[in-house]
């Protein structure tokens, strides 16, 4: 990327005097994560002008866009030549950016079997603390010279730079899906899904809430429908399955969103994050599962101490996503170890702690 | 320590002394026999699998447990002596090269397979258990772990994490990173550590990302967690003759336009084909220009289908010669060849370099163009295989180390690959890492600014610089030097100037 482009010219200024003021900033894409994490702080630092897809050849599965180009925008070049961001990002809502989705690191119903936004991401260009324009990784699949900082970056919560531009790994659309339905209680489903998982079977998405099992085969049109004869269940229609998908996706489903009265309550949304073959989680509440049991979601009026303390038994961590007391943080402390890593990782790209502090822990 | 010692030119009797010194306190801490420092014994050490580039170590340690590791570290992290951690020492680029200063800390003790866990479908492994071993073990399960180097035989899991080793699946499967789960080890200090988690993610910064590629310069490896995947049922490989390459190559960018990610998407020239079917016989077109191997894998089904869209696909994209593996011994059969490139290599010439850079798959052609020209700017022979699915190049510059001006010629033959390949927009590593061999090139692929923040993150790990020094991350001043006569991202100065 160009240093002389205006729009990188205006925030390289903006991080510039950032620095020299010590004035911490919130980097801000659409807006529509900024309820992940710890609260945001300081001065807004607008990405949204940065935006449009760089490069895009179909052929090499490779896409490169700028920060604040719409999601929804790269998903629509994408699908224009049969390809997608196979890890299904999370919308939440309207207006979310390549740069936010990279900077959050969220991935979706297929990441179990897809992999994650992470292992997507093949290069990135950052500006750091010090008013630089780096680029790490690039726009080819395999390549390890130096650091693979380009994913460190990817989850980073934007405290060790702003992201300017992302290139990414895209995949061709699944030729077929198909979704059935099981009417089992949890342990059932969780057995169920760890050996489906053990065999090659196409399977590619699962969610479990409320005795009810879906599970998504994609693949090759031979395989879905042979992989569909052997799991057996319900089918449902192409639409509806579309529908729920993306609800499931976009956390549009009942079960995620919280009202006012329900955060007032003290109920919280927590993600645990635990091995798939983790026997039932113990906790008040009600549960969605995920990721072939990798991924469970929990409505909860819990104390953190014991929500935090199930997903570490389970050998994995817990985020609380929403709820409205976050003062004991989002994210699960590290070992003293990391948290020095982390520490010095953050002095390294941003030595004056300017970006997003306190996103990602209260120390950083 | 003694910074100024390690940067001291090597003197024997310092060197000596220094060497006693070490090896008495290392003594402390690790049993009898664990301990090389004779010459004779640490001869083995001297090198990795880049064989022309070669230093004696101080020592050479072989710790058992964690404990060892640990107290190893801890001595040598006081008396401030570089750490080289080494696995099978099958790298390609010199990461294991020992230091004048240093220990080697070879990691070979760590064979043991801790656990299959078939309903999470990962294995717990120690860092020196050969990759080739974990699918192994995994079999009965119907499980395997899916990076396939073509050394798998003799690589550790420990080495691959610290290159992020791929393989010629790795185009559907992916790399190292995206099938390892957890990393445990310890901070230069000695101090235990833990990155990534049984889960799908970890909380925090996603460090193992970090971790994995870092050629031993972050951490110590000593325990890797990996996931298994389901073997796929059925697996039938396409072998495709093209009379031209520029055509083979344009066919892997028409298979992936169709939408089709094959397990596998090989190619080798015609001057390779000559090399590998003198050596294994693996049936190979003689008369191709190049072949393509395309392989599907999954349900009998599937794979049907996918075989009838991929001949297509190639018969269309001009190929003279399709067949499709019968059965599985003629699939391995195919494979065969390409796995053993290298030693094919080998018999056709005294030496050979190995360059790994990735291009962007569409400026395959050129970059073939470019290497025939360079034959004959640098007077040696090259042959070519490589991972077209991903771009990634291995031409084999074929030299005789016996001649030096052969060396020399065949070190600037390497720095014009992977400088071109910057220029085509790749890097200069897909795969076998920076080590010692790739430091000038990292100039030219990345600025001051990119190079001071890669030291930035070492010092994150490792303030004091001992492990692995001296590789993956050029000094400035080094990059000084070498841009007299280059200039980054292949810009050369005075551009208007001919070359030749
Ligand atoms: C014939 C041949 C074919 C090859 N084919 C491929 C291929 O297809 N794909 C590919 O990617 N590579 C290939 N390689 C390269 C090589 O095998 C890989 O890089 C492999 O991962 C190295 O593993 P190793 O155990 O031999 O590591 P070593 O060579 O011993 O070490 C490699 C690096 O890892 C570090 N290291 C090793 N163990 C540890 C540890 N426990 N903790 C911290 N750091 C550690 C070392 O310091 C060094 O920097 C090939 C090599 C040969 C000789």
């Amino acid at each position: 990327m160009d240093g002389q482009d205006p729009a990188l010219a205006r925030l390289i200024d903006q991080v510039d005097h950032a620095r020299n003021y010590r004035a911490p900033v919130d980097i801000r894409g659409g807006g529509t994560k900024a309820f992940y994490g710890g609260p945001p702080k300081g001065e807004p630092l607008d990405v949204t002008g940065l935006s449009g897809i760089s490069s895009y050849e179909p052929t090499e599965l490779v896409v490169t866009a700028r920060a604040g180009t719409l999601l929804s925008d790269l998903e629509a070049a994408l699908e224009e030549h049969g390809q997608c961001l196979p890890f299904e990002p999370p919308r939440f809502s309207p207006g979310g950016t390549v740069g936010g989705m990279v900077a959050a690191g969220l991935s979706g119903p297929a990441r179990a079997n897809a992999g994650s936004v992470r292992d997507h991401v093949l290069g990135v260009t950052l500006l750091n603390g010090r008013g630089e324009v780096l680029t790490f990784g690039g726009q080819v699949a395999k390549n390890v010279a130096g650091y693979d900082v380009s994913r460190l970056i990817v989850g980073s919560l934007g405290i060790l730079g702003v992201i300017c531009e992302v290139s990414l790994k895209v995949l061709p659309i699944t030729r077929a899906t198909a979704t059935l339905f099981f009417d089992w209680d949890e342990t059932r489903a969780l057995e169920q899904l760890n050996i489906w998982a053990s065999q090659p079977l196409s399977m590619n998405a699962s969610a479990w809430h409320d005795g009810r099992l879906h599970v998504r085969l994609a693949g090759a049109e031979a395989a879905v429908s042979a992989a569909c004869g052997k799991l057996g269940g319900a089918a449902v229609a192409p639409d509806a399955a579309k529908t729920w998908w993306s609800g499931v996706r976009d956390q549009t489903e009942d079960f995620f969103s919280l009202s006012e009265a329900n955060l007032a309550r003290r109920e919280c949304l927590w993600r645990l994050s635990v091995p798939n073959s983790t026997v039932s989680v113990k906790l008040p509440g009600r549960q969605f599962v995920e990721w072939h049991g990798a991924q469970r979601w929990w409505r909860t009026t819990a104390e953190t101490r014991e929500v935090r303390a199930a997903a570490a038994q389970a050998g994995g961590h817990a985020t609380l996503i929403r709820g409205a007391d976050k003062s004991s943080g989002a994210f699960m402390p590290v070992s003293d170890v990391l948290m020095r890593i982390h520490q010095g990782l953050k002095q390294a790209f941003d030595p004056a702690c300017v970006f997003n502090p306190g996103r990602l822990y209260a120390e950083l | 320590m003694n910074t100024s010692l390690r940067a001291a030119a090597p003197s024997q009797p310092l060197r000596e002394e220094r060497q006693a010194q070490v090896v008495a306190a290392l003594n402390e801490v690790l049993p009898r026999g664990a301990i090389l420092f004779r010459h004779e014994d640490t001869v083995p050490y001297e090198c990795d699998a880049l064989t022309a580039y070669r230093t004696s170590p101080m020592a050479v340690v072989l710790p058992e447990t964690d404990a060892q590791v640990a107290a190893v570290l801890k001595v040598c992290h006081r008396m401030g002596v570089p750490i080289i951690a080494r696995g099978a020492g099958t790298g390609l680029s010199g990461g294991a090269k020992p230091h004048h200063w240093g220990v080697i800390l070879s990691l070979a003790k760590f064979n043991k397979i801790l656990k299959i866990d078939v309903a999470a479908c990962t294995a717990v492994v120690q860092c020196g258990v050969r990759n080739v071993v974990i699918s192994e073990t995994a079999a009965p399960y119907g499980l395997y772990y899916a990076p396939d180097p073509s050394s798998q035989i003799a690589c550790t899991i420990g080495g691959n994490v610290a290159e992020n080793s791929g393989g010629v699946h790795c185009l559907k499967y992916g790399l190292t990173l995206h099938n390892v789960l957890r990393v445990r080890g310890f901070m230069v200090d000695g101090e235990p550590v833990e990155f990534g988690s049984e889960a799908l993610d970890a909380a925090g910064l996603d460090l193992i990302s970090v971790i994995v590629g870092s050629e031993g310069m972050l951490a110590v490896t000593t325990e890797v967690t990996v996931k298994l995947i389901p073997k796929p049922q059925l697996a039938r490989c396409i072998m495709a003759s093209f009379d031209d390459i520029e055509s083979a190559g344009a066919a892997v960018a028409r298979v992936i336009a169709r939408g089709i990610i094959p397990a596998g998407l090989e190619l080798m020239d015609k001057a390779m084909i000559a090399a590998v079917e003198a050596f294994v016989h693996a049936d190979y077109d003689l008369d191709a220009a190049a072949i393509l191997l395309c392989e599907s894998d999954g349900s009998p089904e599937e794979v049907a289908e996918e075989i009838v869209r991929m001949e297509q696909v190639l018969g269309a994209a001009g190929a003279s010669r399709i067949e499709v593996s019968r059965d599985e011994a003629q699939r391995l059969k195919f494979w065969s060849g390409r796995k053993n490139a290298f030693p094919a290599s080998g018999g056709i010439s005294p030496d050979y370099m190995c360059m790994d850079s990735t291009i962007p798959r569409k400026r395959l052609a050129e970059m073939l163009r470019a290497i025939q020209q360079m034959q004959s700017k640098y007077g040696l022979r090259c042959v070519n295989v490589f991972h077209a699915g991903d771009g990634n190049l291995h031409p084999l510059i074929l030299f005789d180390a016996e001649e030096p001006d052969q060396m020399r010629r065949c070190e600037l033959f390497g720095a014009d690959i992977l400088e071109t390949s910057v220029r085509l927009g790749g890097t200069v590593t897909g795969e076998h890492g920076v080590g010692v061999e790739k430091l000038n090139s990292m100039c030219v692929q990345f600025s001051p600014a990119e190079r001071a923040q890669f030291l930035a993150v070492k010092r994150a790990f490792d303030p004091l610089e001992l492990l692995n020094p001296g590789k993956v991350i050029p000094t400035l001043h080094r990059c000084a030097e070498y841009g007299k006569m280059h200039v980054h991202r292949g810009m050369m100065p005075f551009p208007g100037l001919p070359r030749f």
